[in-house]
């Protein structure tokens, strides 16, 4: 791990003892982050395996864990909000990131005229706050503003408008749409960059063996890029399991109709500052924050140990 | 370059697709924005059309600075976004410079302690976070905002910053420490200006999530005084819900700072996520 000895930095003078500078230089970045990020979270940790018992802290080892996954007034919120969780996950990898790669491979074409232009513009919602974005589209997708069915009645689907919203069957779908137009830009922008590192050598050969277009995407492009997608699918994996700011804008913290959208962030924040008549609870809290470090911690270490040392990478 | 050109067909489609995009990420904005210059009976009864002399309106505006503090929701959020920008650059570029320039026992180790943050998000630890605040007496204050933000914005910083002065001169270091500058002047003096344009990169990722960021305002500063622009419209527009001028000018008051930030960076933000992407 660390280098054994003591070894001189560059060309410099003999030993001058401790090298005070390097603490000094170090000192900061430590202690505000260790402080603020890395203590709370161990501090979360822990206060997970306790509870009030009597009025008084106790260590109850897992009980919170049991309530959480099998008590029948935590469970059915707990359960579904990890299924919605998973939902919202799904539809991000199979639209957004598919979208991304897609709009990617499009702007990378050479000498393409407006790229920049575009590029921008489709980046635009990514910088957005999920507050703008929620109530814009609230607002977008109002039957009372009218908006929507005006649109879908110019290609005759007028029949086919709901209040997607505020129905328990639709709304889901509908805020994870709304989030994959907001972030759609992220993938977009990493796969973008992977694409114009592929040196142009590569792609005159295949040209030179006659693969290009479609089959030259999906034969050489893909594969080039696919460190790039595992990056972008890691990324996309924590900031979903991560999610709050949206539901919370667009549904509430209720995260309505009927807790349909329901995912671990508004669960996490309903448990742990309360709402309306339920009581904050920090025990229940930690315990929740701790499955979505776990999960977030499994996907992580999916990701580096199993995915990105398999992937082959290229070298140039 | 390459030699195989695009039939004019498939450029056209390309050009249909993007452009397609390009509206639908586009619209919702320009929708909202129009829309807050309009009266009341225009919005309802024509939202697609641009504000004519007739249907002008700034009763929206007038409406959400009456009632909002808005000027004071910016400062707030001005204020905590540019002190954690400044900390967490400042305290992120000192430990990338001991991480890449001296070898010590423990280097790898805390170059993986610190990059922990980059994967695992801050707001798991939000429990403990508030506790510690309560303790502090920091609960509504821009500090404890602050705060959070500098450790949030340190991994990244200091994973960038160390990959780019890894790059800059040995040798230059070394006429510095021969012409007997101290450590400290190597790294203010020599290292700081040559990692500049990476500095200008990693603010502008880190300004983006503080910004805009919901959670830690609603649970560590929530008061009237202290609330950032993303709550404070949060909170504004979850009150005036029925008065579509007031929201949809509180709307694109809040689009407006970031839309000219956007048009004025967007290149060096760009560049900086097509840059850091090849890592």
């Amino acid at each position: 791990m660390s280098s054994a000895t003591f070894s001189e930095d560059g060309m410099t003078a003999p030993r001058r003892g401790t090298r005070w500078h390097i603490l000094v230089f170090l000192a900061p970045a430590f202690i505000v982050y260790s402080a603020v990020m890395i203590l709370p979270l161990i501090e979360t940790l822990r206060l997970s395996l306790y509870n009030t018992v009597d009025g008084q802290p106790a260590f109850v080892g897992l009980a919170n864990f049991q309530v959480l996954f099998g008590n029948e007034r935590w469970a059915a919120d707990f359960w579904r909000a990890l299924k919605n969780n998973f939902v919202f996950f799904a539809i991000h990898m199979l639209i957004q990131n598919p979208l991304g790669i897609a709009l990617a491979a499009m702007l990378s074409i050479p000498k393409l005229r407006l790229a920049t232009f575009y590029r921008t513009a489709i980046f635009l919602p990514t910088i957005l706050s999920f507050v703008i974005v929620g109530f814009i589209w609230k607002l977008i997708l109002s039957p009372i503003w009218g908006i929507t069915p005006f649109f879908m009645d110019l290609v005759g689907l007028k029949w086919m408008f709901g209040p997607w919203l505020g129905k328990p069957g639709s709304a889901l779908i509908t805020v994870s749409l709304i989030s994959v137009w907001q972030n759609v830009g992220i993938p977009m922008m990493l796969i973008y960059a992977a694409l114009l590192n592929i040196p142009d050598e590569v792609i005159e050969a295949a040209e030179c063996d006659g693969i290009t277009g479609w089959s030259q995407f999906w034969k050489i492009k893909l594969p080039l890029v696919l460190p790039a997608i595992g990056m972008v699918s890691i990324l996309t994996f924590v900031g979903n399991f991560n999610a709050f700011d949206l539901i919370y804008t667009v549904q509430g913290a209720l995260a309505g109709p009927d807790g349909s959208t329901d995912i671990l962030g508004t669960l996490l924040y309903r448990t742990f500052f309360g709402f309306q008549l339920q009581l904050g609870d920090r025990s229940m809290g930690a315990t929740i924050a701790t499955v979505m470090f776990l999960i977030i911690l499994a996907g992580v270490s999916l990701y580096l140990f199993g995915i990105q040392r398999r992937v082959r990478r290229y070298q140039f | 370059m390459s030699k195989a050109r695009m039939s004019p067909l498939r450029s056209g489609f390309v050009h249909l697709a993007l452009a397609g995009y390009t509206v639908i990420a586009l619209f919702p904005v320009v929708l909202t924005i129009f829309n807050s210059f309009k009266d009341k009976n225009a919005i309802f009864r024509t939202p697609l059309a641009l504000p004519t002399a007739e249907t002008f309106s700034l009763v929206g505006y007038t409406t959400v600075l009456k009632q909002g503090d808005f000027f004071g929701y910016f400062q707030n959020s001005l204020i905590v976004t540019v002190v954690s920008i400044f900390f967490a650059l400042l305290f992120g570029a000192m430990a990338a410079f001991a991480l890449s320039e001296y070898r010590f026992r423990g280097n790898m180790l805390m170059g993986l302690y610190l990059a922990i943050g980059i994967m695992i998000p801050i707001r798991l630890g939000t429990v403990a976070i508030l506790q510690g605040m309560v303790a502090a007496g920091l609960v509504n204050t821009l500090t404890a905002l602050i705060l959070v933000y500098t450790a949030q914005g340190l991994p990244l910083a200091i994973f960038i910053l160390s990959e780019f002065m890894r790059t800059v001169s040995d040798d230059l270091k070394n006429a510095g420490r021969i012409d007997g500058l101290s450590e400290y002047a190597i790294f203010f003096r020599l290292v700081l200006p040559l990692v500049r344009p990476a500095m200008a990169t990693v603010a502008v990722f880190t300004m983006i999530p503080i910004w805009n960021d919901l959670w830690f305002p609603l649970i560590l500063a929530p008061g009237e005084a202290t609330k950032t622009v993303t709550l404070g419209s949060q909170v504004f527009i979850g009150q005036f819900v029925t008065n579509w001028n007031a929201v949809l000018a509180a709307l694109s008051l809040a689009i407006l700072p970031v839309l000219v930030l956007y048009i004025i960076f967007s290149r060096q933000l760009i560049r900086g996520i097509t840059a850091g992407a090849v890592k």
